[in-house]
């Protein structure tokens, strides 16, 4: 198996006496799609909050691209390259759709501390911005005050946000929650070659789309990982049937 | 090429007060330059401060230390050019200045400083806990200066004499004017570059939504120090203005009521607004002139001002004039 882009070991958090997270140990190779699920409350946004840094772990390690990342601030990860889409879609609500990607260029770019030049007027952060926005299928809707935006396309705008960082690695909490039956269709064709870019770790809940875009699968339950395996391993397991598919197939 | 309604609204408003000088001095009014020369100043501590809170969202109700810090910077560099005595820092001296290029150097050093050991601090909090601590140290500042004997304490510190500009004779107060005035179209070109900027991107983003800016690797504490420190400077600018304007500086320019007259500029004017501030700074020179002319409870009515414009216009005079803001 090729070099994990991104490796977790050992990871725990508690809050109180609730174990939020449980020597939960994960990793993220090429090219793959990596599937997290678990029924509500096992700890799946917990761990994405840690992996990306929002979060600090009581212990254990997170590793990205080799190097060992738990000590380091949110902000720096996502300069690294680690890509993330929030569960509640968290963007800069009066900014249109097109500033919110050009905060991610101008993040990679290393040049937030320029005071002078208008940045729309500046080419080199609108058309790599217009240019995630096309790939993410938002171009018609670029300045539209992201606040205006369709659940679904807020969705698809932190998909356009990671794509516009470089990431190197992709988090994604969630995407399909809220979006129709033909978004979803359309987001799952998306990620599909999303992974040829960057590896993704995927939560999500719609099994129909974790089941035709998944590699691997974990899953978690009270904050422990009970399986990981292909799609047909994580099917048939049983202990998986018993505490989350519920044998309902 | 076409301007839009709030350009063109901001044009009007700059090119009033420019005027308003210029027609007092015709009926005979020369009080009214002093209004004007107010309504510039003001508007330039609002300018500062506006760039922390319009753009940053940070409600800063300490900007009176920097607008005091600067006010002081002025008064005890005339004096100590009046007396010949150098200013010393224990470690070195320095001579007084009388030059205003100097003051208003050694006010911006002065207010950029404070800013950044204030809001080094301050930062680390937010909402309510930053309103709060920024007071503490504003206030801190204002005891400070009453205790100090050298320097006047509770008294104040008179200036003898206006400090002078190369070239101008800045004792005709239309030519004070023309300074400060031109001192805030520096403040509003900046203010709107920096808006406008990668910089002010950030800025107003940290505003929105602070885990967005973070997660797509850029600190929102190291941008909004900044920020807080540009507002600091601009507004210890206009507080050596202030001082040189009123030939006098006092603690009062530190107190509390100072920060909350800045903040009512801005609201008043509309938060974040190129012009707000500026607009806020003429209505309420106006109102204070106007109504502190007919009756001495002229705040009651400025209250009911304010009340108004929160509760039915959230943008203030430019935002009831001009409509939302756009951020293309």
């Amino acid at each position: 198996m090729a070099e994990a882009v991104l490796a977790i070991r050992d990871l725990c958090k508690s809050f109180g006496a609730l174990r939020a997270t449980e020597n939960v140990s994960i990793d993220l190779v090429p090219g793959e799609i990596h599937a997290l699920i678990g029924p509500n409350g096992a700890g799946k946004s917990t761990l994405i909050h840690q992996i990306a840094g929002t979060l600090k772990p009581d212990s254990g390690e997170i590793e990205f691209l080799g190097k060992p990342v738990s000590h380091i601030g949110a902000a720096e990860r996502a300069r690294m390259g680690l890509g993330r889409s929030f569960q509640v879609s968290s963007l800069a609500p009066e900014f249109s759709a097109l500033r919110n990607v050009m905060l991610a260029v101008q993040s990679r770019q290393g040049t937030s501390f320029r005071f002078f030049k208008p940045v729309m007027r500046d080419a080199t952060l609108v058309e790599p911005a217009m240019a995630a926005l096309e790939r993410a299928g938002l171009k018609d809707r670029a300045r539209v005050a992201a606040a205006e935006l369709s659940h679904g396309e807020r969705r698809q705008l932190e998909i356009a946000i990671a794509l516009a960082l470089g990431s190197r690695a992709f988090l994604l909490d969630e995407p399909m929650a809220g979006m129709g039956p033909e978004g979803s269709k359309t987001l799952t064709g998306f990620l599909d070659g999303l992974r040829r870019e960057a590896p993704i770790l995927l939560v999500e809940h719609d099994m129909d789309a974790v089941f035709a875009l998944a590699d691997r699968i974990s899953v978690l339950v009270y904050g422990r990982v009970i399986a990981t395996g292909t799609v047909d391993e994580i099917r048939s397991d049983p202990e998986v049937r018993r505490a989350y598919l519920g044998g309902a197939e | 090429m076409t301007i839009s309604r709030e350009t063109a609204i901001n044009l009007v408003l700059a090119l009033l007060l420019l005027a308003v000088p210029f027609i007092a001095m015709q009926l005979g009014k020369p009080f009214y330059v002093t209004l004007a020369t107010r309504m510039a100043i003001l508007g330039l501590a609002a300018i500062g401060l506006n760039i922390a809170l319009g753009l940053g969202g940070l409600v800063s109700f300490g900007h009176a230390a920097f607008f005091g810090i600067g006010g002081y910077a002025a008064g005890i560099l005339a004096s100590h050019a009046f007396s010949g005595q150098p200013l010393d820092f224990g470690l070195f001296a320095v001579p007084g200045s009388k030059l205003m290029p100097v003051i208003w150097a050694a006010a911006i050093l002065a207010g950029g400083l404070l800013a950044a050991a204030i809001g080094s601090i301050s930062l680390r909090t937010s909402g309510v806990y930053f309103i709060m601590i920024t007071l503490a140290f504003a206030q801190m500042t204002y005891y400070f200066a009453i205790s100090w004997p050298a320097y006047g304490g509770e008294d104040g510190l008179s200036i003898t004499i206006r400090s002078t500009f190369p070239g101008v004779n800045t004792l005709v107060p239309q030519n004070y004017f023309l300074i400060c005035y031109a001192l805030l179209v520096v403040g509003l070109v900046l203010f709107a570059l920096l808006r406008d900027s990668r910089f002010g991107a950030a800025l107003q983003a940290s505003r929105q939504n602070e885990v967005r800016v973070a997660s797509v690797g850029i600190a929102p504490f190291r941008i909004k120090l900044v920020a807080f420190v540009i507002s600091g400077m601009i507004t210890a600018l206009a507080g050596a203005l202030y001082a040189d304007l009123n030939r006098f500086v006092s603690p009062s320019m530190l107190s509390w009521h100072m920060s909350g007259e800045f903040i009512v500029l801005i609201i008043l004017g509309g938060v974040g607004r190129l012009c707000g501030p500026l607009a806020g700074a003429m209505l309420f020179v106006m109102f204070e002139y106007i109504l502190g002319g007919l009756t001495e409870r002229w705040q009651f009515f400025l209250g009911l001002l304010l009340l108004g414009v929160v509760l039915f216009a959230r943008g203030g005079l430019i935002g009831l004039l001009a409509g939302r803001a756009r951020h293309g």
